[in-house]
């Protein structure tokens, strides 16, 4: 039988949550790396037990762990997984430098900072970790300040693709209240020289050619904050969601307005239809139906808790525009936590999963695609990912 | 030999139970502690001070003896009760409220 392993990042460590197939009782696992903030853990599709972390701190920077065994043990690649004689750990730990070199792709050394002038370029953490989907050792990083890295020996050593920079319109870029970081990365699984990229506050971009170039895809987004509300850059893209079934009709939660694309992002719509609020974090789709989507909406960006103190994930059968709310299991009143982008995922067996993290410790489970939904775990720290592992 | 007390989180990273020894050449100054400490403990490097810059991390601190060293130049010689292991070196994580 089938089963899951949910693997969760929170503001105080990692925990990694398994079932079996019915999805009833779990078993929870954890805190690894207590005390540090996951921003994000995901596993490889080509082999279910390497699973990559994201490990970081305001004091300590930046460590990339990794496990090989499903999360029973954990390695950091470039500094603990080898030992010396003396049984002392060797290698680096893990460095992320952005390539200034003049033939990289002409990279970018300032961005927009909040006062409108430049800024030079600052690592601060890993947002987002997204391994290859035919390479195990391959895993890609979305980070703050914006950029993407790749690693191609399973998270040992970081290089910059920095066409992305590099491309023009970074001047433009400037960060959002939670920085400048590069959060989503979406693999096509019919091309892998595509790839789609977020930025808060730049907007979303493709590569065609596995990242040397890239283009912004932003027609159709209209955002308010921004002087020229159609402006090709700047804006605040939350999260994109893609069914691995149907590459190039894409999902997206803006700050402000759900919108979808059928054409790899070149143009969008909105699609908020009867949304009480189309503020929001997270959204995902159905992992074996194209059509039906998920959203956790929020009241607004000056109140980031549900509306009213209930609890909802809106459903969306029809690609957007009709919506419908499920709350079962859910709290309806008094509820004023938040769902972060990364905080939502699916899992693939034949009664699609849906689970959902929030930033007051809870993990929500539907094993019925949104129907029905039951805590999982009450009382973690604040829920920074939720990632889901289907495993046979 | 020098004494080098880590903060916890960086303890466990290095996975060490106690003080860090090290052997460090005269005359003995942060940056000569710090460099024998990544060199003996690589995974540390970044945490301490920034992997390209190799600036103090800003919200570490370097005590010794009583004083703060957070500020003073890194090849600065450091205290002889430092340098001759009768006191540490203690990298503190700054006091920070909120979450």
């Amino acid at each position: 039988m089938s089963r899951v392993r949910v693997l969760v990042g929170t503001k105080k460590g990692a925990f990694i949550l398994k079932a079996d197939g019915k999805r009833e009782s779990w078993e929870v696992s954890g805190p690894f790396f207590a005390g540090w903030e996951i921003y994000h853990m995901k596993g490889s599709p080509v082999n279910g037990d390497r699973v990559y972390v994201s490990q970081t701190s305001g004091w300590f920077g930046q460590i990339i762990q990794r496990s090989d065994d499903g999360g029973k043990t954990w390695t950091a690649p470039g500094g603990g997984m080898q030992k010396s004689p003396q049984g002392w750990p060797t290698g680096e730990s893990n460095r992320f430098v952005y390539d200034t070199s003049a033939d990289g792709g002409a990279p970018l050394t300032t961005h927009q900072w909040y006062d409108g002038t430049q800024h030079p370029w600052e690592f601060k953490r890993v947002w987002h970790l997204e391994p290859s989907l035919t390479d195990a050792e391959a895993v890609y990083a979305g980070v703050e300040d914006a950029a993407l890295f790749h690693s191609m020996d399973g998270g040992h050593s970081w290089q910059e693709l920095p066409g992305l920079r590099g491309h023009g319109t970074g001047p433009q870029w400037q960060p959002g209240a939670g920085g400048m970081c590069l959060h989503t990365i979406v693999l096509d699984p019919k091309d892998p020289q595509r790839i789609y990229i977020a930025i808060s506050a730049a907007g979303a971009f493709r590569t065609d050619d596995g990242g040397k170039t890239w283009k912004p895809i932003n027609k159709g987004l209209r955002s308010q904050m921004m002087p020229d509300q159609d402006a090709e850059v700047g804006h605040c893209v939350h999260h994109i969601a893609m069914s691995p079934r149907r590459p190039g009709v894409l999902f997206m939660q803006k700050h402000w307005d759900v919108m979808r694309s059928d054409d790899a992002g070149d143009s969008w719509r909105e699609v908020s239809g009867n949304l009480p609020t189309d503020f929001g974090f997270a959204i995902d789709v159905h992992a074996h139906e194209p059509e039906t989507i998920y959203v956790a909406p929020i009241t607004s960006d000056s109140l980031h808790y549900p509306m009213d103190g209930k609890l909802q994930v809106w459903r969306s059968k029809t690609g957007g525009n009709e919506w419908e709310a499920m709350t079962e299991g859910l709290p309806q009143k008094d509820c004023y936590v938040n769902v972060l982008r990364d905080a939502m995922a699916v899992d693939t067996l034949d009664d699609c999963g849906v689970y959902f993290g929030t930033t007051g410790g809870q993990v929500y489970v539907s094993p019925d695609g949104g129907d029905q939904w039951k805590p999982i775990v009450r009382d973690l720290p604040p829920v920074l990912s939720v990632e889901v592992q289907t495993i046979a | 030999m020098i004494l080098v007390e880590l903060p916890f989180h960086l303890r466990t990273l290095a996975q060490l139970s106690g003080a860090v020894r090290l052997e460090v050449d005269d005359p003995v100054t942060l940056r000569r502690v710090l460099d024998a400490l990544e060199a003996r403990y690589p995974v540390l490097r970044g945490t301490i001070r920034d992997h390209g810059t190799l600036e103090r991390r800003a919200f570490l601190r370097f005590f010794a003896c009583e004083q703060d060293w957070s500020h003073e130049p890194v090849d600065a010689p450091l205290p002889e009760a430092v340098a001759t292991g009768k006191e540490p070196l203690l990298v503190i994580g700054a006091i920070a409220g909120g979450s």
